[in-house]
């Protein structure tokens, strides 16, 4: 009932009065509105507390903490794959944080922008040990378990095409808990999905180790927040608090050590921590909002490291999410 | 002094602009109400152009001949991923009225037979259906297909520990059977007999029911004449009976000369153009059964949920409409020396089905209208795959809603304007 609920909102406030500045409207408001998943070890997961957690929910918290020096006053709304783009596109929600794949159609004719990759993945399939698959190829008429509303949902049906593989059975669920319910049923022989999502949701099946995740990537899965058009300065402002959180890594600026480096003479870390300069005015802020971001959350290889990391229950190396510098591909543009 | 009076205002154009005129009060609050109305609905759309440019969102119905890119678990028209959103919205508009049409026959039936068994006699067959009537009236549909799905059809056993059905194994155990209790002067020719047929064509598992398909080769059509000429002979048979019956009184049994003449005649004529139509039996092959038709569990777990939680209500509909006839009818018909079966069908039915059907109309839209719940199991209907998939890849959402909304709407008016029909032939003649 959410969905018929949200496409109502969407309607409604597609023919409401046009929006005020959205920086303007969450200073009155007192809080950012995030869209997160509905449960997604690592990247958004509420605890028994109610209190998320995850890589995309830190994203929102450092939003948070460089408005308000709060990281605490943001308001999750958990959103199905299928109702997430009208919830951001009626309003409901101030910024989309929900492994969200960058796609052309999403940032050109859904109204988007998006922000940047916080999570380079791929997509991937997770299958029984018990049947003995080496390959993605050998899927030939397999039942395909897949979450409705998502690139999966359409990668899927064109590897299959591509590989020449018929016979094959798509059953496309609403909810990724419904996904995974008819995976583990055995309605299905695969649950497809991107490989982060795969590694989260195989931890939570019964017995994880009758379960193994086949070695092709099919998909390239850029995932980001991303925000609606027609708000430059609110898209300029989230896309500066990713860059930062990149910018403060490659500086080697930790939560630890962010007051000590406030002293530094390093004209980039002054640059980025508003020692020398004002960039922070250029998105609607005051000069140290660095400062305030990496207070609260850490750098991007900190949050990385705490929700997604070898470290973590998930355990995924950094690979092409590390920086530029070290191997990877994520690179913050300069503050300059 | 009459001339005074009569040169006078008239009393009707001096109360003209009064609001104590209720005809006057009426129409100005009318108009009132009108206008109000068209103003809420052009700011609607003045607004929601406005917002959509602003925010640069492409509107139109253009998408619909675009690629849709996503595999629909079941169709029964030709589709595949490579065809464009419109075709995937005949899709799910068919999967739609497919499972609300099944739906809306089985309820029925179970809704009649349970509204008489609760007014049966039998103390057994009365608590069992006012239990099924409690039991699925009081809970709410979403519950009963995820039982249906997750607790009932998902428990089946995978596609390679397949339950197989077919004649062999059942002729092949019945004449074992008949061996081992010492009567294999019978016992032995029917397993004989059983060995020569085919293996299992007939499959359940959890994918699904597997069946064997049939398909029409040349010649087939003389089959479709036969089918076609059977039919309408029963139906004239049929006439024919009643006009006879009523002028003598003399019964005929026309349903089953019907039943019989629609399954020989197409037989006869198959043989006699040289059996045109062969069997495709699925087999397992891989991951899955190759070949035959499948029907999924998706829309099994839907349709049952949906024909036993509105069956319940149709119960409660039926057994309202038997006791609102009097109880003097029923008796007039014993002692006319009608037996109770006859009565029921005869006297007592047909007077009930003035109160059954406008309530049972209103149930068929309901049960059409949370099909639309077969979202939660992954059943590919109008809901799931226009208002859902299509909406989400293409952001088109006004478009969409509004499509859907006249769909749904659609639907519903044709139901109430064939039951209002039925209505009219089974209303009470006022003379």
């Amino acid at each position: 009932m959410k969905r018929i609920l949200f496409a109502a909102v969407g309607l409604l406030s597609l023919a409401g009065a046009v929006n005020a500045a959205t920086l303007d409207e969450v200073k009155a408001r007192g809080a950012v509105n995030c869209g997160v998943s509905q449960g997604l070890p690592g990247f958004s997961s509420p605890n028994d507390k109610n209190e998320w957690s995850g890589l995309d929910v830190d994203f929102c918290r450092a939003i948070a903490a460089a408005i308000f020096n709060d990281p605490t006053k943001v308001k999750f709304s958990p959103l199905s794959a299928k109702d997430r783009f009208t919830a951001l596109t009626s309003g409901a929600i101030d910024v989309l944080s929900r492994n969200t794949t960058w796609t052309m159609s999403r940032d050109t004719t859904l109204g988007f922008n998006f922000a940047g990759v916080i999570y380079y993945d791929g997509q991937g399939f997770l299958v029984r040990k018990a049947v003995g698959l080496k390959s993605a190829k050998e899927l030939q008429g397999a039942s395909i378990c897949v979450q409705t509303g998502t690139s999966n949902e359409l990668n899927v049906s064109d590897f299959f095409r591509a590989n020449n593989m018929k016979n094959g059975e798509v059953i496309a669920f609403g909810t990724i808990d419904e996904t995974v319910k008819a995976y583990e049923s055995g309605r299905c022989d695969v649950f497809t999905a991107d490989r982060s999502q795969l590694a989260a949701v195989r931890l939570k099946l019964t017995n994880a180790a009758d379960h193994v995740i086949l070695p092709e990537t099919i998909s390239k899965e850029p995932l980001g927040p991303l925000v609606r058009h027609g708000d430059d300065q609110w898209s300029d402002l989230v896309k500066w608090v990713y860059f930062a959180l990149l910018n403060a890594e490659e500086l080697g600026i930790t939560q630890k050590n962010v007051e000590e480096q406030v002293n530094s003479q390093n004209p980039d870390v002054k640059r980025l921590l508003g020692t020398d300069g004002k960039y922070g005015e250029g998105i609607g802020l005051t000069a140290d909002w660095v400062v305030r971001i990496v207070k609260a959350t850490g750098n991007y290889g900190e949050i990385y490291d705490r929700n997604v990391g070898p470290a973590t229950p998930l355990g995924i190396d950094r690979g092409l999410n590390n920086l530029w510098t070290k191997g990877g591909i994520q690179y913050g543009m300069p503050v300059r | 002094m009459s001339d005074a009076r009569l040169s006078g205002p008239p009393a009707a154009s001096r109360r003209r602009w009064s609001w104590t005129d209720p005809k006057l009060r009426s129409s100005v609050i009318q108009i009132v109400l009108a206008l109000i109305m068209v103003w809420l609905v052009w700011s609607f759309y003045a607004n929601a152009t406005a917002n959509l440019s602003r925010l640069g969102i492409a509107s139109g119905f253009g998408f619909l001949d675009n690629r849709a890119g996503f595999a629909i678990s079941q169709s029964l028209i030709p589709y595949n991923e490579s065809m464009s959103y419109g075709r995937a919205f005949v899709v799910g508009l068919l999967n739609t009225l497919l499972v609300a049409f099944l739906g809306v026959i089985l309820a029925t039936l179970i809704g009649f037979v349970m509204g008489v068994a609760r007014l049966s006699k039998n103390v057994v067959i009365k608590a069992l259906a006012s239990a099924y009537v409690e039991v699925t009236r009081n809970l709410p549909p979403l519950f009963q297909i995820m039982f249906w799905y997750l607790a009932v059809l998902s428990t089946l056993p995978g596609p390679r520990q397949s339950w197989g059905f077919g004649l062999q194994p059942l002729l092949g155990s019945i004449g074992s059977g008949l061996s081992a209790i010492g009567l294999g002067f019978l016992g032995n020719p029917l397993s004989g007999f059983a060995a020569g047929l085919s293996a299992p064509s007939v499959f359940v598992n959890n994918r699904g029911l597997v069946l064997p398909r049939p398909i029409f080769e040349d010649g087939s059509m003389a089959i479709l004449y036969a089918l076609v000429a059977a039919v309408v002979a029963s139906v004239l048979i049929g006439l024919w009976a009643k006009k006879r019956r009523e002028a003598t009184g003399k019964p005929f049994p026309a349903f089953w000369t019907g039943l019989a003449l629609i399954i020989v005649l197409p037989l006869a004529a198959s043989y006699a153009v040289g059996n045109p139509v062969s069997i495709e039996t699925p087999e397992l092959r891989g991951f899955n059964f190759v070949g035959g038709v499948r029907v999924i569990p998706e829309f099994v777990s839907l349709l049952l949920a949906l024909a036993i939680y509105t069956g319940g209500f149709i119960a409660e509909i039926v057994r309202s409409g038997i006791l609102a006839v009097s109880k003097g009818q029923s008796e007039a018909a014993h002692s006319l020396g009608l037996r109770s079966g006859p009565t029921l069908r005869l006297v007592i039915i047909p007077q009930a089905m003035r109160v059954i059907v406008p309530p049972l109309t209103s149930q068929y839209l309901n049960l059409t209208k949370n099909s639309s719940l077969g979202v939660a199991v992954g059943y590919p209907d109008l809901f799931a795959v226009f208002a859902g998939t299509t909406l989400n890849q293409t952001g088109q959402a006004i478009e969409i809603i509004a499509v859907t909304m006249a769909v749904y709407l659609t639907i519903s008016i044709v139901t109430s304007m064939i039951m209002g029909w039925y209505n009219k032939r089974v209303a009470l003649v006022e003379r």
